[in-house]
């Protein structure tokens, strides 16, 4: 959720996650311990855990996309073994590898609905400051102040 | 008499038992270690289960049973400091085994030394870490200074027993009267600094749960004090249960009284840890908001009910208390009440982690995705039972050999703090 007070953050043990300077949570994989107190300390459920396993364990074809590299925090990590980001608490960090080449969350650009925008809210000017300044804007659990930077148009 | 040849007759199939739970349980610690946690059934919903229980457990059991120790060190309760040895090798014994359980729970198993170099001030966990650190020096050298007279005298015995004393002298064995009495003294400056040092600990132990603002059920300001007194009521019926059946004056009047009186106040904490339960579940109940609530349901009436009814309540309170009650002078009885009530609290230590867990934290989520790791239920897996009987009989085995090979219950040339 990227929240601008991340409650995931200050109890990790290892110092291994915090909220870089445009507000995007992210995860040192190769410092994390994988103790998994940042996933209880999440109140909406963002975080998970890597427990090594592939979606189509199982099944009679191992896809391709399972075994491919993740594009994640500036290098390529290919899930093997025991190996980080096995073991590693996990989550969604806007798609940094893309932002940083100039594109859209890959949530954004597959959405078969066009229903997810992203953009700078401290624009005035951008489509997204002009969405979340309607009425019709909430976020989840407000009252627990972490001030999450997801919107829901409702 | 009849007493040695009971013992006796017990070793062979005890013995069988443990090395048959030294086996299997090394079949999970296997599987844990060659296929990372995907044989675990905790999931990224649910991601603390069975062996973070079991580690606050014995985390709990270790610390309260020192401070039962060195309270009564301070204090001179000079019935109970004859079993300042046997107490703190104990402690050490469940310390470990609590950072064992707790180190295999970990996702990355070598990179827990980043807690030392990379530690986060700001997160309760570091502190525990640390805290546990300081306890398990302080724990150690207390022991070998409230040991080392006995070393001293036992390094001059044959064989392994004398092999190891002697070892552990670390060639010091010029102890005079005054360097005993100065071991003595240090001891209790050790004491007295290791009190508010394991109870700010396991009080913090509680902290790490009482913090997490999203959990309504562990977010209680109540969490450091319910951890302090479990702690002590777990690790004072341990210590019970030991002295009734490992005490040299067994059937003595004096072991009877020193039983009775342990048994008074495992009776006493007991009490008072019933009281924090009932005012913790009651009053969350009354007021009935859901988020806070329904674990306290599920705890009652969810999945898995029998853990505190049959664990909690007939097993861990109604009966020992019964017993405690009717039989003060049975050391036989006061004993397995106690071993009861510790047993016990591994199903309290469950009943606070897991069901903090099981609420979703938004409404629908459990329903949102179809995934075994995001599922809210959770019943631990054949793996991660294996390797807590593992753990508990390297426990077991590691304070039988202490038993055996050091000289913590007055054999020998026992001597007086």
């Amino acid at each position: 959720m990227q929240c601008e007070n991340p409650p995931c953050t200050d109890v990790c043990p290892v110092n291994a996650t915090w909220k870089r300077e445009d507000g995007i949570v992210v995860i040192d994989y190769n410092a994390c311990i994988g103790c998994r107190y940042c996933l209880t300390a999440c109140p909406y459920g963002a975080r998970y855990f890597d427990f090594g396993e592939d979606y189509t364990d199982g099944t009679p074809e191992k896809q391709p996309y399972e075994e491919a590299a993740s594009p994640e925090y500036g290098r390529e990590w290919k899930r093997d073994g025991q190996g980080s980001p096995v073991g590693n608490a996990r989550k969604c960090q806007f798609c940094i590898h893309r932002l940083e080449a100039g594109m859209l969350p890959a949530c954004v650009t597959t959405c078969i609905g066009g229903a997810t925008y992203f953009g700078d809210r401290n624009d005035p000017d951008s489509l997204v400051s002009e969405l979340i300044s309607s009425p019709r804007v909430m976020r989840l659990k407000e009252e627990q102040g972490t001030d999450p930077k997801v919107y829901y148009l409702v | 008499m009849r007493v040695e040849i009971s013992q006796r007759n017990l070793a062979v199939p005890v013995g069988i038992v443990w090395l048959a739970a030294l086996s299997v349980g090394l079949v999970g610690v296997s599987q844990r270690l060659l296929t990372g946690h995907e044989l675990s059934n905790y999931t990224s919903n649910i991601p603390w289960g069975l062996w973070v229980a079991a580690y606050v457990y014995f985390i709990g059991l270790s610390a309260g049973m020192f401070l039962l120790v060195a309270l009564t060190n301070v204090f001179g309760i000079q019935r109970l400091v004859k079993y300042t040895k046997l107490g703190l090798f104990a402690s050490l014994v469940l310390l470990l085994a609590g950072l064992l359980t707790i180190w295999l729970d970990l996702g990355h198993l070598m990179r827990f030394y980043r807690v030392y170099t990379d530690g986060n001030p700001s997160s309760m966990m570091a502190w525990m870490v640390w805290g546990y650190t300081a306890y398990g020096a302080l724990l150690v050298a207390t022991l070998w200074l409230v040991m080392r007279r006995d070393l001293v005298a036992w390094s001059s015995e044959p064989g392994l027993k004398g092999q190891v004393a002697s070892a552990l002298t670390f060639g010091r064995r010029d102890i005079v009267t005054a360097t005993g009495d100065r071991d003595t003294g240090t001891a209790r400056v050790l004491f007295l600094i290791g009190i508010p040092l394991v109870a700010a600990v396991i009080g913090g132990s509680g902290a790490l749960f009482g913090v997490v603002g999203g959990r309504h059920f562990w977010n209680a300001p109540l969490m450091p004090i319910l951890f302090i007194t479990v702690a002590l009521t777990s690790g004072t019926a341990l210590l019970t249960f030991l002295v009734a059946f490992l005490a040299p004056d067994r059937g003595a009047a004096s072991h009877r009284d020193v039983v009775q009186m342990l048994g008074r106040i495992v009776l006493g904490l007991l009490a008072f840890y019933l009281l924090l339960l009932w005012a913790e579940y009651s009053i969350t109940l009354y007021a009935d908001i859901p988020s806070a609530s329904e674990p306290v349901y599920q705890v009652l009436g969810g999945p898995y009910p029998w853990v505190f009814w049959v664990f909690q309540v007939a097993l861990g309170a109604v009966i020992p208390i019964a017993l405690l009650s009717f039989w003060p002078r049975s050391a036989a009885w006061v004993g397995l009440a106690s071993l009861m009530v510790a047993g016990s609290f591994l199903a309290t230590r469950l009943n606070i982690v897991i069901p903090g867990l099981v609420e979703p934290q938004l409404e629908g989520l459990d329903a949102a995705f179809m995934d075994s790791r995001l599922s809210f239920d959770y019943f631990p897996s054949l793996m991660e039972w294996l390797v807590l009987i593992f753990i508990g009989a390297f426990a077991t085995g590691l304070f039988y050999a202490g038993y055996r090979l050091l000289p913590l219950i007055g054999k020998g040339k026992e001597v007086s703090s």
